[in-house]
């Protein structure tokens, strides 16, 4: 256990780093039209302000030493009953300052390239009133000392992620879409809530500090229940199997949404809340099983996905479920993992942002299409996109020495450590990606072009385009500094833990192979999309081609299990309720109306009837003073 | 016993000595009362005003300084008549400011084209060509203040009464103001004037029961004092009859005053028929000063006897919950059900002296001061709602109000929100507290009553947001008049404390706890 340092110097502005974005969104989402000119441009500063103080902290956090990094600064008590206390407190540890980086930087670009993204749209001061929400309530996350206070967090960038999937909300599917994620998140929520429950009667306490501190106290069979419970929540959050079918329809919302929201932060919520409780995995071995066996479920199923989707960002979308399944695995694999967990997240968050981010300059210059088959050879017409989106694409495959390489080979020697099944798996996996992503290049950028008739494809604008640029460069070196610069595992090591195992095949051969099971998937990708003619209508495909373009029939197998049974115990609900709770209700109200008519008639508006009550209720306090003495 | 009086004669007339400090607040008012006779008698009509309310609000803002001035002290004064307690002093402070918002209310001149709410000339028969000359002439009465005064003062010091005299003396200089005040209403002057006669009719009726039952609690123990009283109690438990009759009456004439049932049917009437801001001022203030008496008549004189009168308010204050709540529901008028409502308030409010515990105490207090700052805003908003006739009170002109006018809809709404109990409103924390204040003293099936209660009561506040708001607007629908200065100044103090007691109340009940309970 660190040492909590009280927050002095610049870690005394932690509470400003939410206050900023949230009062940015208070501003212009209270502000009105008022705020239409100059309220986006508002919006981006808070939040590069918040990656600059971001960078200070870091700074600041490298100048300690390293069981001195963690600083808690206490606002006020916010919950104070009986023994039971919360306090408005954040934590910022090595952990935190990650993802604050992750969260505020990509955050910072995204925030610029809407602003050319969402040039045209009418709405756009409410879009990025919404994005400066999510980014406070995101911090408030990542930065809390406790459950309940990321629980606030938890729930703020749920709203935010409904209301910037359905932004578009005269679309009736983005309406549902929003609904959808609302509502599949509300499932891992309650597992939230009653984690936190279960850590109070069991703990007192729902402190990070104090939970974690005390865990020898409690039984295995407890802590189980709260992993699988936090384990649930991060299911939700971080769309994995059996929560997943949420996130493929969340891509209705803008791009830029997709990239921040869908891609880099908030879907990775779970595998934060996964490795900040890591004393509970550590300490309750089924449900760390439990959460690789759900990681590597969900990698397979969003690759399977990924591969057969036409649609640029669902396709992204399965890549993103994927790739969080690796982080899921690692988390789940304990001290061995948590570190690549994190250091995957970080490269991830960067390269998908940058995808998505492609992907939104692609449609931006294809009139917002998405379907691939209707793209092709672009290359030579958006020549920066095509590049950045080459590098990231690169990154994601695990190609060195682009940063994907780096974190995704540290998993898989990770998984190696502890099991070869689940080795293989991430293998294969790895393998998958690596048709998928070539799949997408070849069919975006290269081939014939198979444009709609009105598409005049362009390059986009340098707000745009710079963005891209940076997350490019983040795509090739971020993996390589985070490892052999900023040594990322005794970074994180005091926080999360870390051990090294040991590995049956040498590392470098296990390198080889996982790099050449990627190529001949790329192959295989190169083979079917670049060198044959891509039709403009999909193919009838074999069964798993079918069965993955309708997303696996999670949608199909959630109606049949949650949403019918859900529709008729409603509908029976209604019935009872109109049959027999409104029957009493409204009968004891008619019989309180009657009641009520016929007692006002003992108002005459006389005044000898009056005085006649009041003489008649004197006698009968008098009486009723001697019924109480005799009694 | 001849003996004994001859002995007492016999001693030689010591000089009383008065705390003229400690009694500050109130010679304060009641001079002012003086004063403001004597500018009714000897100052032109054209400068009365000015100075009247000049008068008024400097000795009600000067009152409310003595009485933060003493928030230390603690004492028996005026020969034992009067003390100087904490609960008393915040009670008194809450009566001050409820004056100040009342006085407001009454010296509003913007909303009827014809002038204030009181009448031109009280003495005119109403409908008569003098009448009619006094209101083309544009009189006006300025006497008004002068009473208002003298009811502030015997507000005052009903609630620090510590002898049966003192409290028979300050009950009646508080009502018989009023009584006056009642009749003397610009608009529909006859049922005014039916109200006025009806409230002091009973009102003497209620004063003779109290004045009886004083008359047997002297018998028995020989002193007016309460503690002398409360010491005689403790000193004979055995005696019965005449102390139970005695207590039965006292306490009838103090329900009488917070219109707890069966001593509630004036309310009502005199609700209806009082000048709407006289009707706000005394809904708030009465309560507070009658609560106050009978909370100390009860806490610190008859405490010995609890076992005896707990039974017999648990009956009363269920019936008076139920009753307001139930017959309120087929009001039509809207100062009329405010009328139940303000018994069944009172219903709740007496679960809080039934607990008979410094929190049923604290709990009382802080209702009481939530209760009355909430109806006060909501009589100035009735003030506000008018047709050419003057004051819009059939509810079937408040529909559609909403859409109309919404600011002032939603305030009223927000009243009606705090009266039904509703969370982040004072409303809810009253109720929460006398509650919670009755659930420990053991009387949890009364306050199971009292939530059946609520929710019946909350029916009709409830009902007059959806008319509000959720029925479209008709030709009838009355329109909002714009208020002067003093009515917006009131009607903001009553919005502001109800929704901030409802968000920070831990002040102000820190406050009344820290205040303790009553010197004896």
């Amino acid at each position: 256990m660190q040492e909590l340092m009280p927050a002095t110097g610049v870690f005394s502005l932690l509470w400003l780093l939410i206050a900023l974005p949230l009062a940015g969104s208070a501003i212009l989402l209270l502000g009105g039209r008022m705020t239409n000119k100059w309220g986006p441009y508002l919006a981006v500063s808070t939040i590069v302000i918040d990656a600059l103080l971001a960078i200070w902290m870091l700074v600041e956090m490298m100048g300690q030493g390293a069981e001195e990094r963690t600083f808690n600064d206490n606002i006020y008590s916010w919950v104070f009953a009986g023994t039971f206390k919360v306090d408005m407190a954040f934590q910022l540890d090595q952990l935190s300052m990650v993802f604050v980086l992750l969260i505020t930087i990509v955050g910072a670009l995204i925030h610029i390239y809407s602003l050319g993204y969402m040039s045209h749209d009418p709405d756009r001061r409410k879009f990025f009133g919404f994005l400066n929400l999510f980014v406070a309530a995101m911090l408030l996350l990542v930065l809390a000392n406790n459950y309940l206070l990321m629980y606030v967090g938890w729930e703020g960038v749920g709203l935010a992620s409904y209301l910037l999937i359905g932004f578009w909300q005269y679309k009736p599917s983005a309406a549902a879409a929003a609904k959808k994620a609302f509502i599949i998140n509300r499932v891992g929520d309650v597992g939230l809530s009653l984690a936190i429950m279960v850590m109070f009667v069991t703990f007192g306490s729902v402190s990070f500090e104090d939970v974690f501190g005390s865990t020898g106290q409690a039984s295995e069979g407890t802590l189980t229940a709260i992993g699988l419970l936090l384990l649930l929540a991060a299911c939700g959050k971080s769309a994995q199997f059996p929560l997943q079918a949420w996130l493929l329809d969340a891509m209705e919302g803008p791009t830029p949404v997709s990239a921040l929201i869908h891609a880099a932060t908030m879907v990775t919520a779970g595998v934060y809340l996964i490795t900040r409780s890591n004393a509970i995995f550590d300490a309750a071995a089924w449900a760390a099983t439990a959460v690789v066996v759900i990681g590597v479920i969900t990698m397979f199923m969003g690759a399977i996905i990924g591969c057969a989707k036409d649609d640029i960002k669902k396709s992204l979308a399965g890549s993103t479920m994927s790739q969080i399944g690796y982080m899921v695995i690692a988390a789940g694999l304990g001290p061995v993992g948590y570190v690549f967990a994190i250091f995957h997240l970080l490269t991830h968050g960067v390269f998908k942002a940058g995808l998505f981010l492609g992907a939104g300059s692609v449609m931006h210059a294809m009139k917002d299409n998405v379907n691939m088959r209707r793209y092709g050879a672009l290359r030579a017409l958006m020549v920066v996109t095509f590049g950045t989106f080459l590098v990231c694409t690169l990154s994601i495959m695990g190609i060195p020495p682009f940063s994907g390489f780096w974190s995704k080979d540290s998993i898989v020697h990770a998984a190696f450590e502890s099991s070869n099944l689940v080795g293989i798996c991430t293998v294969l996996a790895a393998g998958i990606t690596g048709f998928y992503m070539t799949r997408m290049v070849a069919m975006t950028f290269y081939g014939k072009a198979r444009w709609e008739d009105d598409a005049h494809p362009h390059e986009s604008p340098a707000v745009m385009t710079i963005p891209l640029i940076i997350l490019a460069i983040g795509a090739t070196f971020l993996g390589m500094a985070l490892l052999f610069w900023g040594n990322i595992e005794t970074w994180l090591e005091p926080v999360v833990g870390f051990e090294e195992g040991h590995v049956a095949i040498p590392e470098l051969l296990l390198m080889a192979i996982t790099l050449a099971v990627v190529l001949i998937g790329a192959a295989i990708g190169w083979i079917q999309y670049a060198r044959r003619e891509v039709p403009v209508t999909e193919p009838h495909g074999n069964l798993l081609t079918r069965a993955a373009r309708a997303e696996l029939y999670g949608n199909e197998i959630n109606d049949v299990l949650v949403v019918h049974p859900s529709f008729w115990l409603s509908r029976f609900l209604v019935w009872f309720d109109n049959a027999w709770v409104d029957g009493f209700v409204n009968s004891s109200a008619a019989a309180v109306g009657g009641l009520s008519g016929r007692m006002r008639k003992y108002q005459t508006g006389f005044i000898r009837s009056y005085a006649l009550s009041m003489l008649g209720g004197a006698i009968l306090v008098v009486v009723a003073l001697v019924l109480v003495r005799l009694s | 016993m001849i003996a004994v009086v001859l002995a007492t004669d016999a001693t030689p007339w010591v000089m009383p000595s008065i705390e003229y400090r400690l009694l500050a607040p109130i010679l304060i008012v009641l001079g002012a009362g003086v004063i403001s006779v004597l500018i009714e008698a000897f100052l032109p009509r054209s400068v009365r005003r000015p100075i009247q309310l000049t008068l008024v609000f400097t000795a009600l803002i000067a009152a409310l300084i003595a009485i933060i001035s003493l928030h230390d002290d603690r004492a028996v004064v005026g020969q034992g008549a009067l003390v100087v307690d904490g609960p008393g002093l915040i009670m008194q402070g809450t009566i001050v400011v409820i004056a100040i918002l009342g006085a407001l209310l009454m010296a509003e001149r913007g909303l009827d084209p014809s002038g204030d709410a009181f009448a031109p000339r009280a003495s005119a028969l109403p409908g008569s060509e003098d009448e009619r000359q006094f209101t083309a002439r544009g009189y006006f009465q300025t006497e008004i203040w002068a009473f208002f005064l003298f009811a502030v003062g015997g507000m005052l010091m009903f609630p620090v009464s510590n002898d049966l005299l003192m409290m028979f003396v300050a009950l009646e200089v508080m009502s018989l103001p009023l009584y006056l005040l009642a009749g003397m209403a610009r608009r529909r002057r006859l049922l005014s004037q039916e109200a006025a006669l009806k409230y002091f009719v009973l009102g003497a009726f209620s004063s003779a029961f109290f004045l009886y039952g004083s008359a047997l609690l002297y018998g028995f123990s020989g002193s007016i004092s309460f503690p002398v009283i409360a010491e005689k109690l403790a000193a004979n438990p055995g005696q019965s009859a005449l102390v139970l009759i005695a207590m039965a009456l006292v306490a009838a004439g103090l329900l009488f005053k917070i219109g707890a049932v069966p001593f509630h049917q004036w309310t009502p009437d005199v609700y209806q028929g009082a000048p709407t801001p006289l009707t706000g001022f005394m809904a708030a203030a009465v309560k507070i000063a009658a609560f106050g008496a009978l909370l100390r008549l009860f806490y610190v004189a008859l405490g010995g006897m609890r076992w005896d009168w707990i039974p017999v308010m648990w009956v009363i204050a269920a019936l008076t919950m139920v009753v307001g709540s139930v017959i309120a529901l087929t009001q039509s008028d809207i100062k009329r059900m405010l009328a139940y409502s303000s018994i069944a308030q009172a219903g709740f409010i007496l679960l809080g002296v039934i607990a008979a515990s410094p929190e049923g105490l604290a709990g009382a207090i802080f209702y009481l001061i939530s209760y009355s700052f909430t109806t006060i805003g909501a009589f100035a908003i009735i003030m506000l709602v008018r047709d050419d006739t003057g004051e819009a009170t059939h509810l079937s002109k408040w529909a559609g109000l909403g859409r109309k006018s919404p600011f002032v809809a939603s305030i009223f709404a927000l009243f009606m929100l705090s009266l039904a109990g509703i969370p982040l409103t004072s409303g809810f924390i009253g109720k929460f507290s006398v509650f919670t204040a009755a659930i420990e003293a053991g009387n949890t099936w009364l306050v199971i009553v009292a939530v059946v209660a609520s929710l019946i009561a909350a029916f009709f506040y409830l009902r007059v947001v959806v008319l509000m708001f959720f029925t479209e607007p008709t030709e009838e629908t009355a329109t909002v008049a714009v208020p002067s200065v003093f009515t917006t100044i009131a009607l903001a103090a009553g919005a502001t404390v109800t929704v901030l007691l409802g968000i920070v109340p831990q002040p102000l009940l820190e406050l009344i706890i820290h205040a303790g309970v009553f010197v004896r």
